[in-house]
């Protein structure tokens, strides 16, 4: 059962601009190899993964801003099935940190993403949440979110335009859709916190 | 002014005057400088504090105070030193301004000056295990000293007090911000209705808010400290991420205020071009606001409604500046392009809409019976705390001080325009939210009296003065005040005049509007609901990074 | 008009012949279960989607549209997605109460559902106290609500549940006895005697004043028992972030969802039994053509047609009016609502006594 390269409504896989990156993961998922039912229930998995991404409403300054827009009535990110804004973080799909992450933010940032349930993703919205930013030689700004958590999509601007944000979305479909959940490698993570740890 | 240094003299003998800049600059020792405040409010009634902005001189730290007189509106400064370096230490004036008490936090977190007698000395941006001050000029900014820390902040209920005792030694107190036995929830830093990331550590009874203790820096980005390693031309691209709700606004007063260092004239046209910018700016922020409030208290389609007509002034930001946010278009003598041809059309059409859907905002949400009975009354600020508190922008307005810096301390062109003041006296969120909505029609209205203006003018022309390529202050301070979309925002800038070609800032201070509005959510929320915290925070409306700069 | 019953009746001797009756009974059971728990989670599917696209429509957006044609699949994908995404277990929480709380409501809500008359003949318990049955088994939700924010061990989820707690509690009286002065015009408890005392005329038509009254208090109540704006202070998405579930995710924060959406469609269907005639077409009195042409659209449609119309009438107050306050929705409830209610109540007894209905013999 082969991974094939994912399809995005109304947008044409060469008008992506990392396809290299997408095909070296189709390479190799296809190289481990699975079988055809569990490869099957994978793409409905991905499918719907995919298009039910439901945003954590995480934003610390001007790329808020963008993000309502984007939620609003021009932009309209419901077409997307991610209007869905879900302010608890148990219950949201994926993290759009938007803003500059400062090293008193850097716990509270940690601490929401390790709260996230399992399938979560992260896309790091603006040049602040990429590398610092215009903020980048500041005494307490991080670096880059990626620093903290782990980031599947960067999204450079400052603030970045909705239609951008839409391409982030984009991507992020793109990249779940070539993932593999049942037949490969899952991501893993070990808990965290356990309470014997506080003893 | 003369007369106001004969006056200021004879209550404080020890006081120094320098009549030279644009205001009047009295020194003050340390021992003497309680005295004079108390005096300088009760006798002269310079009764607001607009300012509070610490400088390291290098040998010594210190203060200035920026006060006015609400009455007049004479502005006056005040220097205040401290006479250690390794251990400054300043009187408090909190409980003469009221506002001084957020402001000698931050005067505390980045200097280092403890002022003694203020009740909650901790630290406002940084975490409270942070090493050093990092305003000083000695601070040592190594990675090593302050690593990211990813563990949770410790001993946050406890917070300290140096007092005078009865021998005149300094003693520190500890003290706890709430007792043992409160129910304190945390609203924030992550949370729909802050806003941004502010924290608010509330005491509850019930439902009712029995406390609220603000813990603010989680967008801490130590703007004013970076403009001190960039040159003045640079250092304007802060002022449109601080409150990107008023980035033109922002971005306006520096270049005011750097023109006026440079003593630089500004073409009229340039200077047209900013005032229409800044008055589409506040039509935006007055929108967003609405839909903020609204959603705030559960309407959600009153929120798209704002946020659907917000488009059209983008629209405009982005034909002319070539961004929606952060649009980067005034620079020092004028504005860095000229507008689009379709420029003046475009303003007219988004005001004719806006005008026309300010109706369907007021029957969608103003006039409902649940709006109207979680809005008035509630969250009441009066005129003397307005003041205290140093409350501006529509905030201050809707308790009934008149406090719009347009009309105060006209700048730019505002002078020419037929405009009003919007100001109402209830106090409560409700005219706090009717003041922006009434503002929004002023702005339309200025708005249409620039086309005209700009229609004379000529649709193209000249957009910007000669400006030398090598921006150079000489030495000196200076500070300018706008009318933001929130408030007064000031900028205190310091140079010392150094003639190397690329002259860097050697002091710049944000005065913005929000970190004052921060000062009355625990004022105005105590004894109220959860709900209504919610309300009144978005009444007030306050920016979050503006807040911490 | 087709009478569902003969067919559910054919069904049950058919079995009783093929088999015997404790198993003819546990395959009927089967059966109603089965089809209960398929049409509920349909039903909610599409209640998700309409309220989605509706609340587009109000706000002058487009809604869900990529996700297969026009954005129907949008929902599956939502389902697929919700039943695989992690259940996190929380430390230091009654982890019995925490797993059984989104159980409960939704059970609650099944239940309800199981009493709605489809269409004549066409409902799973037709008993004497129909309508008390309901109201019975809808309060048990309001135990799970207040287990989900207790056992979460949060400082947000017990404020939303507390609400929650004194908020349903308080509305029940009112749908009570807005119910009752229904019951009292109709003369009877069972749902199908319901819908068959409105075959003339609806309640709402009928009883004139008291029921126009009682069909407001009804929709206030209703709203409020469903925890939907301008009473959704148990959620209060601003306030305390997702109210009483914060701390769940994955399918149990998914039943919340999915009984928070048939509870809508069960108070709509409720307003329709008690007020719009359930299953029954409209009929006009005097004007036997057109009720002849009305008698042709199945009841079943006309029943989910009048369920609809009500969820949009719900919707639209959602998405129009701000949230109330918890003190004043208090208020609303026991300074106006009740009293109303209760004086209501009496002019119904009185309208019904004196004939002075429509309709009357």
């Amino acid at each position: 059962m082969e991974v094939k390269k994912p399809k995005i409504k109304s947008m044409k896989y060469e008008d992506f601009k990392d396809n290299g990156y997408i095909e070296d993961l189709v390479n190799q998922l296809n190289a481990s190899g699975v079988n055809v039912v569990v490869g099957k229930a994978d793409q409905l998995l991905n499918w719907s993964r995919s298009n039910s991404l439901w945003p954590f409403c995480f934003g610390t300054s001007c790329c808020a801003i963008e993000f309502m827009c984007l939620g609003a009535a021009r932009y309209d990110m419901a077409r997307f099935g991610a209007e869905v804004a879900r302010n608890s973080p148990r219950q949201a799909d994926y993290i759009m940190c938007q803003g500059t992450i400062t090293y008193r933010m850097a716990p509270v940032l940690k601490r929401l993403y390790e709260q996230m349930a399992e399938p979560k993703y992260v896309i790091a919205c603006g040049a602040c949440t990429v590398s610092g930013g215009p903020f980048k030689n500041s005494y307490c700004v991080v670096k880059g979110v990626d620093e903290i958590i782990p980031v599947d999509v960067y999204l450079p601007g400052c603030p970045p335009r909705p239609e951008a944000m839409f391409y982030a979305l984009m991507q992020l479909q793109r990249k779940i859709k070539v993932s593999r959940f049942l037949g490969g490698a899952n991501r893993k993570e070990k808990l965290h916190y356990k309470p014997e740890d506080d003893k | 002014m003369a007369d106001l240094k004969e006056q200021i003299g004879k209550l404080c003998a020890a006081a120094t005057f320098d009549a030279e800049g644009e205001f009047l600059l009295v020194e003050v020792p340390d021992a003497q400088w309680h005295a004079l405040a108390v005096a300088l409010k009760s006798e002269l009634h310079f009764d607001q504090l607009i300012a509070l902005v610490g400088v390291d001189w290098g040998e010594t730290l210190g203060v200035i105070y920026y006060m006015t007189n609400t009455a007049t509106g004479d502005i006056i400064h005040v220097k205040v030193v401290a006479a250690d370096r390794q251990q400054p230490r300043l009187h408090s004036v909190s409980d003469v301004w009221a506002v001084a008490n957020y402001q000698e936090r931050e005067a505390y977190d980045f200097f280092g000056i403890v002022f003694v007698g203020h009740p909650d000395m901790r630290r406002f941006f940084l975490r409270n295990d942070w090493v050093g001050h990092p305003l000083r000029k000695d601070y040592d900014a190594s990675p090593e000293k302050n690593p990211i820390r990813l563990d949770d902040e410790v001993r946050e209920d406890y917070t300290c007090s140096w007092v005078e005792d009865e021998n005149g030694q300094v003693v520190k107190r500890v003290g706890k911000v709430f007792a043992d036995d409160e129910y304190v929830i945390n609203v924030g830093p992550q949370h729909p209705s802050t806003h941004g990331v502010m924290r608010y550590r509330v005491s509850l009874d019930g439902e009712i808010v029995r406390k609220v203790d603000v813990v603010s820096g989680y967008i801490h980005r130590g703007i004013e400290k970076m403009c001190e390693s960039l040159t003045w031309p640079q250092t304007l691209l802060y002022t449109e991420r601080m409150d990107y709700m008023a980035a033109h606004i922002n971005r306006h007063c520096l270049c005011l205020c750097i023109e006026k260092a440079l003593g630089l004239e500004v073409p009229r046209r340039a200077e047209l071009i900013r005032l229409m910018m800044d008055e589409l700016m506040r039509l935006s922020s007055h929108l967003l606001s609405y839909g903020c409030l609204t959603m705030d208290q559960g309407a959600t389609t009153a929120f798209f409604y704002g946020f659907r007509d917000r488009e059209l002034i983008y629209d405009i930001f982005d034909r002319t500046c070539g961004a929606r946010m952060s649009m980067s278009y005034s620079t020092i003598g004028g504005v860095v392009a000229d507008v689009h041809p379709d420029f003046v059309a475009d303003v007219r059409h988004a005001c004719d809409v806006i005008e026309k859907n300010m109706k369907e905002y007021h029957q969608l949400f103003t006039g409902n019976v649940i709006a109207r009975n979680r809005m008035i009354g509630v969250g009441m600020l009066s005129k003397e705390q307005a003041i205290d508190y140093c409350i501006t922008g529509p905030s201050g307005r809707a308790s009934g001080v008149h406090c719009d810096v347009r009309k105060t301390h006209p700048y730019s062109l505002y002078d020419e325009f037929d405009f009003d003041e919007v100001v109402r006296t209830e106090g409560d969120s409700m005219a706090r939210y009717m003041v922006r909505m009434d503002e929004m029609l002023q702005s339309i209205k200025i708005l249409r009296q620039a086309c005209d203006k700009l229609e004379q003018e000529g649709l193209q022309g000249e957009f910007c003065a000669k400006v030398p390529k090598m921006i150079k202050l000489p030495a000196g301070h200076w500070y300018q005040q706008v009318e933001a979309s929130r408030g007064a925002f000031g900028v205190y800038i310091e140079s010392d005049g150094d003639p190397k070609p690329f002259q860097k800032p050697y002091r710049m201070h944000f005065q913005s509007p929000c970190f004052n509005l921060i000062g009355v959510v625990d004022l105005t929320c105590r004894d109220n609901m959860i709900a209504d915290l919610i309300t009144i925070t978005a009444s007030i409306d306050f920016v979050i990074p503006d807040i911490d700069r | 008009m087709f009478d569902l019953s003969s067919v559910t009746s054919w069904l049950d001797e058919w079995l009783n012949g093929v088999m015997p009756s404790w198993l003819a009974t546990t395959t009927e059971c089967v059966l109603v279960a089965v089809f209960l728990l398929l049409a509920y989670s349909v039903l909610a599917m599409i209640y998700i989607m309409y309220e989605r696209w509706v609340c587009g429509w109000i706000q002058c957006r487009r809604g869900p549209l990529r996700v297969g044609p026009a954005g129907s699949l949008q929902i599956f994908a939502d389902v697929f997605k919700i039943l695989t995404k992690e259940i996190i277990t929380l430390w230091s929480t009654d982890k019995f109460l925490f797993f059984l709380a989104p159980f409960l409501v939704v059970t609650a809500s099944v239940l309800t559902f199981a009493c709605l008359p489809w269409g004549k003949g066409f409902q799973i318990i037709d008993f004497n106290i129909g309508v008390f049955f309901i109201i019975a088994v809808s309060s048990i939700g309001v135990l799970g609500i207040l287990l989900a924010g207790w056992s979460s061990n949060s400082k947000y989820t017990l404020i939303g549940a507390m609400r929650s707690g004194a908020q349903m509690i308080s509305y029940e009286l009112s749908v009570g006895i807005s119910i009752l002065t229904v019951v009292c015009l109709a003369g009877t408890m069972s749902i199908t005697g319901l819908v068959e005392a409105q075959s003339d005329c609806w309640f709402l038509f009928k009883g004139h004043l008291p029921a126009v009254i009682a069909f407001i208090i009804y929709i206030i109540a209703a709203n409020a028992e469903n925890n939907r704006g301008p009473f959704d202070l148990p959620e209060a998405e601003h306030e305390l972030t997702a109210g009483y579930h914060t701390e769940y995710s994955g399918i149990h924060y998914g039943l919340f969802y999915l009984a928070e959406y048939l509870n809508l469609f069960v108070v709509s269907g409720i307003a329709s039994l008690l007020f719009l005639g359930g299953w029954m077409p409209l009929h006009i009195p005097g004007l036997d053509g057109f009720n002849a042409v009305m008698d042709f659209i199945p009841g079943t449609l006309w029943f989910l047609g009048k369920a609809f119309f009500m969820t949009f009438i719900f919707m639209w107050i959602r998405w129009s009016f701000p949230r109330v306050r918890i003190d004043q929705m208090l208020a609303l409830e026991w300074r106006y609502l009740m009293p109303i209610g209760l004086v209501n109540l009496v002019v119904m007894a009185i309208v019904v006594t004196q004939n002075w209905y429509f309709g009357a013999n």
